[in-house]
């Protein structure tokens, strides 16, 4: 079989060594130049309270979409009241205002097949809303109601109180919610910000006094509003400056700073006994996006993780046969350091197998050189998909809105694009010598004990370290019928 | 239950666009029926191949679908899910695409085929075969693999279209179908269209034994080690006794584990031929030159006569049927009933249905189940599974609530469908079906690849694209009596099956406890 799997890689990456293919019919086709293309940028306009607002006309459909985004997440939340942000998202919509509740706005909406909607999220709250042309202006007066006045109401929490503990209890069925919850955790710590977990206890601590104060607190920030669809620029304008011009000024936002640690070395795991199929997960801590490297990863990250063409495909799933789902790579956040992840789903028993192959892929990005044929293509598949990034100009806006709640330049994805086709196997070298460290990588397994042969130490990382998952204050077998 | 290629596949775009819809407010935004026949052109080749092009040129891109009326019902016996296992074929490239010498590669593949018949035919033998000649003959088979191996370029065909900017490059397998899609720059339309009719027409059993092994992995993820996978096998199985659709859709272990690579040669040269595929291109295309290039490529696949359809009917239920399964995990609840297909002059009244009791905070089994009566974290009924072609299921499920049982589950459910039975639906449910069916419509409208799917599904469905916007009609038809008239027909016990997960009580060590 080795000698099997070199030449898979000789033919792989020197085609020409096997004795090229004779013809290459697809070298031959034609490819002209691509039809001229600006993709339309969203106008922007700064109030002078800070309050950003972007227009993005498209008169295709006749529709109106819109969003405000506002600083402040789950990142945020108090550790005992974990949560907090996942029973706002809900109760903020769902209670609705103090002229119309939540269960009466649905019906309204509904009918019209228009929504508004609230959404939490890590660094961020919104409220965003869609309708028709012709209902655009109450739906967009609508959501203003929720965004300034909503009403919180104790019974609408409660609700979202029940709708998170189900979850929570459910949080172990999954093998997959198991080990990327997990996995996060051997990355920053267990009490994060970015990792801790709602808990019985916590969610249940919440009251209707810390969904105001969260959203008295939040809506002094730095509001993005971005609005698309069928509408008149100006006239929009206006009605958006009524709204938000007269608000105070935003203070200026102080920077985050994160220190994390990274994983302490070695394998880890996690029981489930009702499953055939082990799910391994390879983490380390990795940069931000305002790394200078972070146009050399992209590249690297194909190269290593891309579907089909990458190096871990290659070998674990096409080769190997070991696994259906298997890939990864560096997460790049905006504002925070990001997590390095290899994910790989063998069988049972062939959880060994597979880890190994997929640290040996991962250990190679330092000792099996990179060839101008992979580079080449990592490059081709990153810069000819590019035009995917704004070939929609929801798509367009939705970037500028995300630059500047990061504080990045509007030209970014242009000056990203221009560093990609200048990434040399040179960079790619010297950037995974600065961030890939075998010796500091986290192995997690949650798998079936007793289908795992040969066990886990045979990956030779030291003792296996077992995480407990015990869900604190969760009723057992509460759901069965009538035991 | 679609499964793709690769992971995190999208839902079955039916869910919105079986939904139908009507003209009437369409106008004034180049979205209505008229503007779309005058960008959409149909053409069928003399091989019964249907192209449809429809032109959009708001960015310089394309999306496609290749649609094909052939899915996991259409396995033989025996051969469960070799479909799907064709289906991650079509990936592995073609005679020019691929291989670095495709002449003495094919000798090798008949030596792999030799080799592993040899070796399933010990395998197979009731006694489990002699162990001594089991190994020698796995040993050819690896060796004749190893030699077929030496000729291959992997993932070449993927790698070429990725290089040339395919984006969402995927494929998936349903019972009634298998669709193959991605989206490119407009400039690489011809090197798709030699790409797409290439793998088409001169599929190669190329590394199919490594993949058998890969899609042995996908079900393991999608089914063995997921409770409620394993459940929906289980309910599926046994609402059906004679039709396919009761078949697992990935395959049972024993019958995908010994797929051959001639199984799956000979279902694909019965099932993709002309006239069981349709293609559909959406975007930043010149119809008038493209369509010319189109049909020289496409004009490759081999013609002939439609294969014949799959002709076993689904004998009506005449007693409840139930599937209880101690888990680990917490509880689920999930009931079907058989309803027609979609071709059933009812088809609307079950869409509207899985409306009013399913879509969003207004829904009925929300505002009961989960609002008033606080028993569920989730309550939804859908209609049309596992598939659409033929008569089908149409099935509720909840999520308990902590401390809540499935038969509450069940009592919720029954009470809500007793309220259907006897009572009439109000105006305003019925008009709010209308109308969020032509807006989701209309929404679609925007989504290249979203567009080609649908029109691909319809022109193979109902042999015209149109009907995507006529369907509407039949929507605007269904009347409260039509509700309480099909709910009284079809939710009735005997045509149900039910399934649910119970929590086994030795669980109880590794939870808390009380």
């Amino acid at each position: 079989m080795k000698s099997l799997r070199d030449c898979a890689y000789i033919s792989l990456l020197l085609p020409g060594l096997l004795g090229a293919q004779q013809s290459k019919p697809w070298e031959k086709i034609p490819v002209p130049r691509l039809h001229e293309f600006k993709p339309q940028q969203p106008v922007r306009i700064e109030l002078k309270n800070g309050i950003v607002l972007f227009l993005q006309p498209d008169h295709e459909l006749p529709f109106v979409s819109g969003s405000v985004l506002i600083r402040g997440g789950s990142r945020e939340e108090p550790a005992g009241k974990a949560g907090l942000i996942g029973l706002y998202e809900q109760a903020w919509r769902t209670s609705g205002t103090q002229k119309m509740d939540g269960d009466a706005m649905d019906d309204l909406l509904e009918a019209k097949a228009a929504h508004i909607e609230t959404e939490g999220d890590e660094d961020s709250t919104s409220i965003s809303w869609d309708s028709l042309k012709g209902d655009s202006d109450q739906v967009f007066g609508l959501a203003m109601d929720l965004l300034f006045h909503p009403k919180f109401s104790a019974e609408k929490l409660a609700l979202a109180q029940q709708q998170e503990a189900a979850a929570i209890v459910r949080r172990n069925d999954d093998e997959d919610g198991i080990s990327s919850r997990e996995s996060a955790k051997l990355v920053y710590g267990a009490n994060s910000p970015y990792t801790r977990q709602p808990e019985l206890k916590t969610i249940a601590s919440v009251t209707v006094n810390d969904l105001e104060a969260w959203r008295d607190r939040t809506l002094k920030e730095r509001l993005i509003v971005g609005i698309s669809g069928d509408f008149d620029p100006a006239s929009m304008e206006a009605r958006l400056r009524a709204v938000f011009d007269p608000l105070p000024r935003v203070a200026p936002e102080p920077k985050r700073h994160d220190e994390f640690t990274g994983p302490a070395p070695g394998v880890y795991f996690i029981n489930k006994d009702d499953v055939d199929q082990s799910n391994v997960q390879i983490v380390a801590l990795g940069p931000d996006r305002t790394s200078p490297d972070v146009a050399t990863l992209a590249v690297m990250d194909e190269i290593l993780g891309g579907d089909f063409v990458g190096r871990l495909f290659q070998k674990v799933r096409t080769e190997l046969g070991l696994a259906y789902s298997v890939g990864g790579g560096f997460a790049l956040p905006y504002d925070h350091a990001g997590m390095f992840r290899v994910e790989v789903l063998p069988q049972s028993a062939r959880t060994v197998d597979a880890t190994k192959a997929a640290l040996v892929e991962i250990a190679g990005l330092n000792t099996r050189p990179f060839t101008e044929t992979e580079v080449t293509r990592a490059k081709d598949d990153i810069l000819n998909s590019f035009l995917f990034r704004y070939d929609t100009r929801d798509k367009v806006l939705a970037e500028q809105e995300r630059l500047e709640f990061y504080g990045f330049p509007a030209d970014y994805l242009e000056t990203y694009k221009a560093a990609i086709e200048k990434v040399t196997i040179d960079d790619l070298k010297a950037v995974a010598r600065k961030y890939i460290h075998p010796e500091k990588l986290a192995v997690l397994v949650v798998g079936n004990e007793a289908e795992i042969k040969p066990w886990l130490d045979a990956l030779q990382l030291g003792a296996v370290k077992r995480v407990d998952i015990t869900i604190p204050g969760a009723q057992v077998a509460s759901g069965t019928a009538g035991k | 239950m679609r499964r793709g290629l690769r992971w995190g596949g999208r839902t079955a775009l039916t869910l919105v666009l079986a939904m139908a819809f009507c003209g009437s407010w369409l106008g004034g935004h180049g979205q209505d029926l008229k503007s779309f026949e005058q960008r959409t052109t149909v053409k069928v080749l003399p091989n019964g191949l249907t192209l449809v092009v429809c032109e959009r040129h708001d960015a310089p891109v394309f999306s496609y679908t290749t649609f094909i009326d052939a899915g996991d019902v259409n396995d033989p016996m025996g051969e469960g899910g070799v479909a799907h296992m064709f289906e991650h074929l079509a990936f592995k490239g073609t005679s020019e695409i691929g291989t670095t010498n495709y002449a003495a590669e094919k000798l090798a593949l008949v030596k792999v085929e030799a080799a592993n018949k040899a070796y399933e035919v010990e395998y197979l033998k009731p006694e489990g075969g002699d162990k001594k000649r089991l190994a020698e003959l796995k040993d050819a088979f690896v060796k004749a693999q190893a030699q077929a191996y030496k000729y291959v370029v992997p993932n070449q065909f993927t790698q070429i279209a990725q290089a040339n900017g395919a984006d969402g490059l995927n494929a998936q397998t349903g019972m009634d179908e298998t669709e193959y899609y991605w989206s490119m720059p407009e400039n690489r339309l011809e090197l798709w269209a030699w790409m797409e009719s290439s793998r088409l027409a001169d599929a190669v059993p190329r590394e199919f034994y490594k993949e058998r092994d890969v899609v042995m992995e996908e079900r393991r993820m999608r089914v063995d080690s997921d409770p409620v996978g394993r459940l929906i096998e289980q309910f599926a199985a046994t609402a059906y006794v004679a039709h396919p659709y009761g078949r697992s859709d990935i395959g049972w272990p024993s019958e995908v584990g010994q797929i051959t690579a001639t199984e799956a040669m000979a279902f694909h040269r019965k099932y993709y031929v002309g006239a069981d595929i349709v293609v559909a291109v959406v975007g930043d295309v010149d119809t008038k030159t493209a369509m010319p290039m189109l049909e020289r490529y496409f004009s490759r696949i081999p013609g002939g006569p439609k294969p014949e359809d799959m002709t076993t009917v689904e004998p009506r239920q005449f007693a409840e049927k139930s599937v209880v399964v101690n888990e680990q995990t917490q509880p689920f609840y999930i009931e079907g009933y058989h309803r027609p297909s979609y071709r059933d002059p009812d088809d609307a009244v079950f869409d509207a249905i899985s409306d009013i009791m399913s879509n969003g905070r207004v829904s009925r089994l929300y505002r009961s189940m989960v609002e008033k009566e606080q028993i569920a974290a989730e309550a939804e009924g859908f209609t049309g599974y596992p598939g659409e072609k033929y008569p089908s299921l149409f099935a509720f499920y909840a999520v308990p609530l902590p401390g809540h049982t499935t038969a509450e589950m069940r009592e919720a459910i029954h009470r809500e469908i007793d309220r259907l039975k006897t009572t009439d639906v109000t105006d305003a449910e019925l008009e709010m079906f209308r109308t969020r069916a032509r807006a989701d419509l209309l929404r679609g409208l925007a989504d290249n690849q979203g567009l080609a799917n649908s029109l691909a599904e319809y022109q193979t469905r109902y042999g015209d694209w149109r009907q995507l916007f006529l369907e509407l009609d039949k929507a605007d038809k269904v009347t409260k009596a039509d509700i309480r008239r099909v709910a009284n027909q079809v939710f009735v016990a005997s045509n149900r099956t039910s399934a649910e997960i119970d929590t086994e009580t030795s669980a109880a060590k590794s939870g808390g406890g009380r």
